[in-house]
């Protein structure tokens, strides 16, 4: 009875939850109503006895997912109202797109049928005594084998789309060599003059010899442009 | 049995309300017992001051909506081994090379991006 | 009185009871340890720490509460209003909610689940959630950019942590937390599996933002990061919210590996300590260790945090996990081995 009742609970607020998402003007909002749906999603989960399937769906869709959502929609500053303006134009391509899908699901719906044992699977969704971490690891990478590669093929794909789609031409990137900071030596090296002859005695001119004219001084610590605001760079 | 295993998630929800409770009554709390009295200086965002000079909420570097996705499909190869390290005295070698097909093909993909400097930051 | 606990009222009676035993001395824990960072920082630093406030400045932490409750809470003109106020909260109630599955002593867990370590890892998963929310709710720029470095930086640190938990999970063959504890009866995991105990424990140092992973926070650039706009009580539910955390992180890392309740011998004058109280020693170590952290190192600069992250640790776990899962197959030393 308990059971029910939660359920129905969950349920609505889920539909709730998705409704929100497609009818709220803020998408931060959006996202966030997004979330929720998630939770109640893995609420319901808990409830058929899925325990496993639940803290998936939080730990990937809510802890992973919906954190890039997030990301995308609170930095990109997608102007969505610039976005909405074309609404009535694309509106007829639009509903056009929607109708086609409907009848494409009708037709699914309207040749649906049940597996014959869908009616044992439903009864006994586990074998007693193992929880379905257990079970589910028990065939999915050998009964499953072919379908888990694939799973594994279709992230690596998506792995490299990310990269490929991000980062075009950027070599911009001055990288940190630690192994070649330490391993070098000879530029860097101490020497003593004597004492009273000066730097001019190792090859050292100071002060250093004037640029040629036109070209601007670029320091600003430099004597005579101590008031040189045009280049101190203050960030 | 299912009702069993959901009697042991119930002190979840009990949590959640005691923790919601504490939470609303000490930031209501100091609400209530501070006194309020906004102005605009006080309420201004912090800054070096003086006045922002653009809005906050700008486009951002692409790298770190990149770890985002790379962490995506981490987090997707971590889910896959729980049942697999639950499951492993169990399934054979054959289980235990079939995860192994799994892993190298990401390990492909991982060190596709170490050589695309995709995990190179500045 | 057996009757009254069967009803459903007696069952949430009960539930509560067992929340508020656990929450009550969780909370004054966290207050103390603020007060126990700064003596102990104090002292590595040859300075007192707080004094004054009562015998040797027990009684800060509370002069801090107070303190913090008399403050006006500011929200900043540009801000969302409602999400700047539910920001601290969803941090500080997560740190609340992943006790409910922590098993103090055998059989002691208030919330005995089949999948108690993917519920805590769901949890610190969730943990960015604060920290986004936050960030942007202030709309201000420090804010801002301490957020998106918070939440790039505990996204990276997750992936590794997860390599480690499945390898603990190859060794212990369930999900459930007292099993995890109770397969450790012989000998901790921090002895065969002491490299991953390590990346376990510098990535709960970048999971809760300490240092010397504190970048977003980082006080000479950021200001103080994600909460930069919050005074008052919300202020104090981020920090009260980030010591939860790092108890939490403690606690997940003496269930992993350093055997939860068990007392590291099992001979005389190490069995007359009760369970529990191992437990407490162990967090409190692992607490010691936090701070001693602190107050050695300097702060990462964030490429060498990602690089860290990325290239060095995913790496590693991935390739224990991988030597670790072999070997345990190839001697047959699997739980459950057919």
């Amino acid at each position: 009875m308990i059971a029910a009742a939660a359920f129905y609970l969950f349920a609505a607020v889920l539909i709730a939850a998705a409704v929100m998402v497609v009818t709220s003007r803020n998408p931060v909002h959006s996202v966030l109503f997004l979330i929720l749906a998630f939770f109640n999603a893995a609420a319901l989960f808990l409830l058929a006895g899925a325990e496993f399937l639940a803290m998936i769906l939080v730990i990937v869709y809510v802890g992973a997912v919906a954190v890039l959502f997030l990301f995308v929609v609170m930095m990109l500053d997608v102007d969505f109202a610039k976005l909405r303006e074309g609404f009535q134009r694309y509106a007829p391509v639009g509903g056009v797109v929607g109708a086609i899908l409907l009848l494409e699901l009708l037709l699914v719906f309207g040749t649906w049928q049940f597996a014959s044992d869908a009616a044992g699977f439903r009864l006994n969704p586990a074998p007693a005594g193992v929880d379905n971490t257990r079970a589910l690891g028990r065939i999915l990478y050998t009964d499953f084998v072919w379908l888990f590669q694939l799973s594994g093929l279709i992230l690596l794909v998506a792995m490299i789309g990310a990269i490929v789609l991000t980062l075009r031409g950027k070599t911009s990137t001055k990288r940190q060599d630690i192994a070649k900071q330490v391993a070098r030596s000879g530029s860097v090296n101490l020497r003593q003059p004597a004492l009273g002859a000066g730097l001019g005695a190792i090859g050292i001119e100071r002060p250093p010899v004037e640029p040629p004219p036109g070209e601007k001084p670029r320091q600003v610590e430099h004597a005579g442009h101590g008031h040189d605001h045009g280049h101190g760079g203050h960030h | 049995m299912t009702q069993q295993m959901l009697a042991e998630y119930f002190p979840i929800l009990v949590f959640l309300g005691i923790a919601a409770a504490i939470a609303s009554a000490m930031v209501g709390g100091a609400m209530l017992v501070a006194r309020q009295k906004p102005n605009p200086e006080k309420l201004s965002a912090y800054e070096c001051g003086f006045e922002p000079f653009d809005d906050t909420r700008r486009r951002f570097d692409v790298r770190f909506y990149l770890v985002a996705i790379l962490f995506i499909i981490f987090d997707l190869e971590v889910a896959f081994l729980f049942p697999w390290a639950v499951a492993l005295g169990e399934i054979g070698w054959f289980g235990f090379l079939s995860m192994m097909g799994f892993l190298g093909v990401l390990t492909v993909g991982f060190v596709y991006e170490w050589r695309k400097g995709a995990l190179d930051w500045e | 009185m057996e009757a009254f606990l069967a009803t459903p009222v007696g069952v949430l009676a009960l539930t509560v009871a067992q929340a508020m035993a656990l929450l009550v001395p969780l909370l004054i824990g966290v207050a103390y340890l603020t007060w126990a960072e700064r003596k102990v920082l104090a002292a590595m630093q040859l300075r007192k720490g707080p004094n004054v406030v009562g015998p040797f400045g027990l009684l800060q932490p509370f002069a801090d509460a107070i303190k913090m409750l008399m403050k006006e809470t500011i929200i900043p003109a540009g801000a969302s209003r409602v999400l700047f106020i539910l920001a601290p909260m969803i941090t500080f109630m997560l740190a609340m909610l992943a006790w409910a599955v922590i098993p103090v002593n055998d059989g002691w867990a208030i919330a005995d689940i089949n999948v108690g370590i993917l519920y805590l890892f769901a949890i610190s998963s969730l943990g960015v959630y604060g920290i986004i929310i936050a960030g942007w709710a202030s709309n201000s720029k420090y804010a801002f950019l301490g957020a998106l470095r918070s939440a790039a930086q505990m996204v990276s640190y997750e992936v590794s942590m997860g390599f480690v938990i499945v390898t603990v999970l190859l060794c212990v063959g369930s999900l459930n937390l007292t099993e995890i504890v109770r397969a450790q009866a012989d000998m901790w995991f921090i002895i065969p599996l002491f490299p991953m105990f390590v990346i376990m424990f510098i990535s709960a140092l970048a999971e809760t933002n300490r240092a010397p992973f504190d970048l977003p926070e980082g006080e000479s650039e950021l200001v103080a990061g994600f909460f930069v706009e919050y005074s008052s009580m919300s202020f104090a539910l981020f920090f009260l919210g980030e010591y939860a955390n790092m108890i939490l992180m403690s606690a997940l890392i003496t269930i992993l590996f350093l055997g939860g309740w068990y007392a590291p011998f099992d001979i005389a004058p190490f069995t007359w300590i009760p369970g529990p109280m191992w437990f407490v020693f162990k967090i409190c170590f692992c607490l010691f260790v936090f701070i001693w952290v602190r107050a050695t190192f300097p702060r990462y600069r964030y490429d060498q945090l990602m690089r860290l992250g990325w290239k060095v640790f995913l790496p590693f776990s991935l390739v224990w996990l991988v030597i670790t899962a072999a070997a345990l197959k190839l001697f047959g030393w699997l739980p459950g081995a057919v």
